[in-house]
């Protein structure tokens, strides 16, 4: 980033223009091909099960009739999407950035299927050590510091004052 | 005065200290959220959503209502100080009110905002008042294909004034629409996409549906975002405005008002466009156009006034309705569900302690705000002190325990990642998840309205088109749906293609 001096006399038109920079890299075709394609997907599965659930007449409707007229909606719009959305730049590219909520994601997994066990406290102190330590780039100190005092308060709070049964360990 | 008798009662209602504790709560919360940038209002109302699981009705909308126009207080003062907008809503703001910062007048900048913020509000609080009950009792006739009318529209203004790809915006609104099909047919009975899953047997819960979308979704994403280097924000002296800066600005205040009561009740509209609309007016109104954006009060003062005066009437369609007019409504309608209240045309009638207490809860709340926001900013100016990284964690935690107590089960909670996976990744590719989340709350309620007309109807589709009302309605659905095509081939034709100009794409927090 430049030096403040410079930002400070930047003109709203500027501004925005800086922002749209600053957003992260659009993806290409294959990422709108890849979006329209697994929307595609999904809209013509989900046509076959709710034909399989048989259709009925708009008189007297199956369960299918309905699920069936959102399925075709889907589908259409998947291929308007595949044509026509081609060249779009909203979809945005994976970068090494993307690391971040991956790892974020493998924790999260983890401690979903780790607090029926163990209970909620430690993997919750881990997945606090990793996204401030590893993800956010607090220093060690401040990161046990805080992570200990946020297990401690959610403990207080979930299962001392709330009387939850959030497994826990304690 | 046999119509002010309600309203009255609902004073009683809001003035109980639970009630009035709640509206803090909301409010304190509104703000810090609309302080920090990352969370919007909506992710936060979703994160929210188990504490009002034990809480009267009424308490819990006054709270969520509270966060919602907090925020929109809140978001001012990052734009002010630091450039950064903290809402979607306050990014306008930040033009004028950057510059009035560095001329030294911050202060009189957050007074403006906070002063306009407050009138739009209370204005819109009025209008409200007096309009919401018309508009029920008009809509107390409608049946369900009224109904079915309404709700498709409402689902496609949605998709098509979001921000991003329509297309993609439709596709959001349809996958919702699936999603709300999963569990038992209410006519026939027979299990839908359960896939023989018994806990899918009763259908997906819609709040881990909008936590994991909203709320768990949001926090992946920020996590890869770079975040603006802060500087820390100079000390804020003199927040009350002069009064030769109050008379430059009443005008922006007055139209900002007006102006934002209206865009807020319009289904998609709220306090983004609202915001973007004042200053768009401000600055062409203006006799010196060349001041806006090297600090005009008036600036501020516009665009603040409407965002909080639009996310006011932008419960008039919710309340009166039942159709939630932006994805932070939906969240609303959500928590109504939850507690056993149908939002729609009845509830004015039938449940008038909630219908008022909401809405009379709001001046207190405007109130709060006004009080925090001026003798309290300093506080909360402080609070920007907390970096990301140590929020994000708590967030999630909070998320993921949260989910887990709504009914002690941890398939919520995994339900919740889920979601949270699929929220990302739609953000990744463009696909704006506001209109999943809308179309998903309306989805039993268009499925059933439309086979209860069509038994009406026999069968014949074109029976919808046989009732004024909702003739009417389907012909702005289609005309909604078809216009944007037909200017896109007029264009096209034109071969105009000017490279893209220079529009700021506005992301709408959610």
């Amino acid at each position: 980033m430049t030096p403040d001096t410079n930002l400070d006399d930047l003109t709203p038109e500027q501004l925005a223009a800086q922002w749209e920079e600053e957003k992260p890299p659009a993806a290409g075709a294959l990422a709108n091909a890849a979006s329209s394609l697994v929307v595609l997907a999904v809209g013509i599965a989900a046509a076959a099960l709710s034909t399989a659930m048989g259709l009925g007449t708009p008189d007297k409707p199956q369960p299918g009739l309905w699920p069936f007229l959102i399925s075709i909606v889907m589908v259409a719009l998947g291929l308007f999407q595949l044509i026509a959305g081609r060249h779009n730049r909203d979809a945005e590219k994976f970068t090494r950035m993307s690391a971040a909520p991956l790892t974020g994601l493998v924790t999260l997994a983890a401690m979903v299927s780790l607090m029926p066990l163990i209970g909620f406290e430690l993997p919750a102190l881990v997945l606090c050590v990793i996204w401030m330590r590893f993800l956010g780039g607090e220093t060690w100190r401040s990161t046990l510091v805080v992570s200990a005092a946020v297990v401690i308060s959610f403990y207080a709070i979930f299962v001392l004052a709330l009387n939850t049964s959030v497994p826990h360990l304690f | 005065m046999d119509f002010l008798n309600p309203v009255i009662n609902g004073f009683a209602v809001v003035l109980e200290p639970t009630n009035l504790l709640y509206c803090l709560i909301g409010v304190v919360i509104g703000m810090l959220i609309g302080v920090l940038p990352g969370l919007g209002p909506a992710a936060t109302i979703a994160i929210l959503l188990p504490l009002t699981y034990n809480v009267e009705p009424v308490t819990a909308i006054i709270m969520l209502a509270g966060i919602f126009y907090g925020a929109q207080y809140g978001g001012t003062i990052t734009s002010v100080l630091l450039r950064l907008p903290g809402e979607a809503s306050s990014v306008v703001t930040v033009f004028d009110g950057y510059q009035m910062a560095k001329q030294g007048r911050a202060g009189t900048a957050l007074g403006l905002a906070s002063i306009g913020s407050f009138i739009g509000g209370t204005a819109s609080i009025i209008g409200l008042t007096f309009l919401a009950p018309i508009v029920a009792s008009f809509a107390l006739d409608f049946g369900p294909p009224e109904y079915t009318a309404l709700a498709m529209l409402g689902i496609l203004l949605v998709a098509t004034i979001s921000s991003g790809s329509k297309a993609k915006a439709l596709i959001a609104a349809a996958l919702g629409l699936l999603l709300a099909t999963v569990g038992r047919d209410i006519f026939t009975g027979e299990s839908r996409f359960t896939f023989g899953s018994l806990q899918l047997a009763d259908g997906i819960d819609f709040v881990p549906i909008a936590m994991g979308i909203f709320g768990l979704g949001e926090i992946l994403y920020n996590l890869e975002e770079r975040h603006r280097a802060a500087k820390a924000p100079s000390k804020v002296t003199n927040v009350w405005p002069s009064r030769k800066d109050l008379k430059q600005a009443s005008g922006a205040i007055g139209r900002g008002s007006v102006l934002g009561f209206f865009l807020g009740i319009l289904p998609g509209g709220g306090a983004t466009i609202a915001s973007m609309a004042s200053y768009a007016m401000e600055k062409k109104r203006a006799k010196q156009p060349e001041r806006f954006g090297k600090g005009a009060p008036e600036g501020v003062a516009g665009p603040e006034t409407a965002n909080n005066a639009a996310a006011t009437s932008s419960f008039i369609p919710l309340l009166t309705l039942g159709i939630p007019a932006n994805a932070t409504m939906a969240l609303m309608f959500g928590a109504l569900l939850i507690q056993g209240v149908t939002p729609g045309p009845q509830l004015v009638e039938q449940n008038p302690e909630l219908f008022w207490g909401v809405v009379n809860s709001m001046y207190i709340g405007n109130i709060l705000l006004l009080i925090m926001s001026l003798p309290l900013v300093g506080i909360f100016v402080k609070i920007l002190r907390v970096r990301a990284a140590i929020l994000a964690p708590v967030t999630a935690l909070i998320t993921l325990l949260g989910a887990y107590t709504i009914n002690n089960s941890m398939f919520d909670v995994t339900l919740v990642v889920v979601f949270g996976i699929v929220g990302y990744l739609m953000k990744k590719f463009g696909f704006e998840p506001g209109p999943l989340v809308l179309a998903f709350v309306l989805g039993e309620l268009l499925e059933s309205s439309m086979r209860r007309s069509l038994l009406v109807f026999g069968g014949d589709p074109l029976g919808f088109f046989g009732r004024p009302i909702s003739a009417t309605l389907l012909l702005v659905f289609v005309l909604v749906a078809v216009l944007p095509a037909i200017r896109g081939a007029i264009a096209k034709r034109k071969n105009t293609v000017t490279a893209s100009a220079a529009t700021p794409d506005i992301k709408e927090k959610v």
